[in-house]
């Protein structure tokens, strides 16, 4: 960052006094590389990221359009793909705000009191991002399945949660449970608690303190930690496939029904549904960036202020 | 009452901690814990010959290989290009840098279906990529490693950048005149500093690439002994209604993955001290 103005500067005192080398020149050079090694640097990045990030991403798009428009629509119309579309929704609404309510929950407790053993909470609840999906789908079938747990008292009360709407809402609550959480936590504990115990000396009651105080501090995070979470949610596609018994336009969400599309050679389907969804992802960086920058600019100020 | 004696340390004039915690510990009991206990529990009801005979079977045994050969390798990749792209973002300015540095993320946003599909096609003989090598890509090993590669490239960067971001340059000054040459200074002054945050990364890398599936069961070709990943052989289980051998492989699975998260909050607890004394 320092480096190019500092450059300019050496290259003004050269300019200015040909006769003396001096020191400065030869420091800025220490602190930054010749022109040609960032040239390098800066072109194998981005070759590497070209190779692996923007190329896989344009081809979901292109691929999605090979076809035509017509191919487009009616992919995206077609009753099968609608019906994944609202399973979809349908997780994410679970998923969302429990997750949110329980992110708030812990991140206060965690984050505004000390307690013997927060440490171990707080691994725990990292502990779903160390869970590969496909286990998270199966601890699910091994409580609910038929041959699980409770497999056969939901059976004789004909009640069904693995291979139906609740097992893939559960799969998708435990993916996407530590996401709010893991935003909210670390800010929390470095706002402290200094301006919660002001309003609480000024009369104010908990709940008015969390309205208040709590959380417009920490809103930008917040939103974040909503919106990554709702992006996990709608693209599981290991937990959710192990327990969604994958009946179509009843238990399929928008990425398994991907998975059939592609499976059934219906290649430019299957990339107009992943459309939608990289559609998706985009918007969430798009998010991300804006809170990100909201982030700095206020919790920037707050100091001043 | 019994647990707040216990639980609470130092006393606050804020309300709700009870409250708070006894929801968070009631929640995470019932989304996480006492599912996740199921695993281990189910063990206990087979033979450990049973279990043992699952676990070592040849087929098995070539998934772990493939599984933790892959993992390990993408992790190595993205240890060397994810510090090489945080030096960049951080230190150096080019047209569009914004836009690069937002789209890091795009593996943890992007759906592990749509990258399946969109990485399987690209790297396909008749793919945009693929048609280029000289060399298969999906369908082979080689497949499940660029999909690993792929979905573990943000977390080098994101744990290396920030570090990065705050290291003094008049440590780098100070070094330049002492006489140190660029590289030495890099290796001698900027690496050691940069060494636990770029493990950290590796780790959290090599950590997600293990459990991976969505992403690698579309490139991969998934044919027993040469490109099947562990994650896929517990569905194939499940598929026969094999539950057992299920659980037998996901136990192996979940034990490797506390290890790691044990390995990765000590790695991140010596980056936090590094850090610390650094600055």
């Amino acid at each position: 960052m320092s480096a190019i103005p500092s450059d300019a500067l050496s290259a003004a005192a050269d300019t200015a006094k040909p006769a003396r080398p001096l020191a400065p020149p030869r420091l800025a050079g220490a602190t930054s590389e010749p022109a040609w090694v960032r040239r390098t640097l800066i072109g194998v990045a981005l070759a590497f990221l070209t190779l692996f990030l923007f190329v896989p991403l344009i081809a979901v798009f292109v691929q999605a359009f090979a076809k035509g428009l017509d191919v487009y629509w009616a992919a995206l119309t077609d009753s099968d793909a609608v019906s994944a579309l609202k399973l979809t929704l349908i997780a994410a609404a679970f998923s969302v705000p429990s997750n949110l309510v329980f992110g708030v929950a812990a991140a206060w407790a965690i984050a505004k009191f000390d307690f013997r053993g927060k440490n171990l909470l707080l691994t725990l609840i990292d502990l779903p991002f160390s869970v590969s999906p496909v286990i998270a789908g199966l601890i699910y079938l091994l409580i609910f399945g038929l041959q699980g747990w409770w497999g056969e008292w939901l059976r004789d009360h004909d009640l069904k949660i693995v291979f139906a709407v609740p097992g893939i809402v559960l799969a998708t609550v435990f993916v996407t449970f530590p996401f709010i959480a893991r935003e909210l936590i670390p800010l929390m504990q470095a706002q402290g608690q200094e301006q919660e115990e002001a309003a609480r000396v000024l009369g104010a009651s908990g709940w008015q303190i969390l309205w208040r105080v709590t959380l417009p501090n920490v809103r930008w995070a917040l939103l974040y930690g909503v919106i990554l979470c709702n992006a996990r949610a709608m693209g599981e596609f290991g937990a959710v496939s192990v327990v969604s018994g994958h009946i179509r336009g009843q238990t399929n969400t928008l990425p398994l029904h991907i998975e059939i599309l592609y499976n059934d050679y219906q290649f430019a389907a299957a990339f107009a549904v992943a459309s939608l969804l990289a559609a998706l992802a985009l918007v969430t960086l798009v998010l991300k960036y804006i809170v990100e920058r909201r982030a700095k600019a206020s919790y920037g100020e707050e100091p001043r202020s | 009452m019994a647990t707040r004696a216990l639980l609470l340390r130092r006393h606050s004039v804020l309300p709700g901690f009870n409250l708070a915690l006894g929801f968070a510990l009631l929640y995470l009991c019932f989304i996480v814990l006492i599912p996740l206990s199921a695993v281990f529990l189910k063990t206990f009801t087979v033979s450990w010959s049973t279990i043992w005979a699952t676990v070592s079977s040849p087929r098995v045994v070539a998934s772990y290989r493939l599984t933790f050969g892959a993992s390990l390798v993408g992790a190595l990749i993205n240890a060397v290009f994810g510090l090489l792209v945080s030096w960049v973002l951080v230190r150096y300015r080019f047209p569009g840098k914004r836009l690069v540095d937002a789209l890091v993320d795009l593996p943890f946003a992007l759906p592990t279906a749509v990258a399946g599909i969109a990485l399987t096609s690209l790297y396909a003989r008749n793919g945009w990529i693929g048609g280029l090598l000289p060399f298969k890509v999906s369908y082979t090993p080689l497949g499940v490693l660029v999909a690993l590669t792929f979905i573990g490239l943000p977390f080098v960067v994101r744990t290396v950048q920030p570090v990065l971001e705050d290291l003094q340059q008049e440590l780098e000054e100070a070094a330049a005149t002492l006489g140190a040459t660029r590289l030495q200074t890099f290796t001698r002054v900027i690496f050691p500093a940069l060494m636990p945050a770029l493990l950290t990364g590796f780790a959290l890398a090599f950590a997600r690439a293990l459990g991976e599936y969505g992403s690698v069961i579309f490139i991969a070709g998934n044919m027993p002994m040469v490109s099947e990943i562990t994650s896929l052989l517990i569905i194939t289980k499940l598929e026969q209604y094999d539950y057992a051998g299920a659980t037998a492989i996901a136990v192996v699975m979940l034990v490797t993955a506390f290890v790691l998260l044990l390995l990765i909050n000590l790695l991140q607890a010596w980056a936090r001290k590094r850090q610390g004394a650094l600055t």
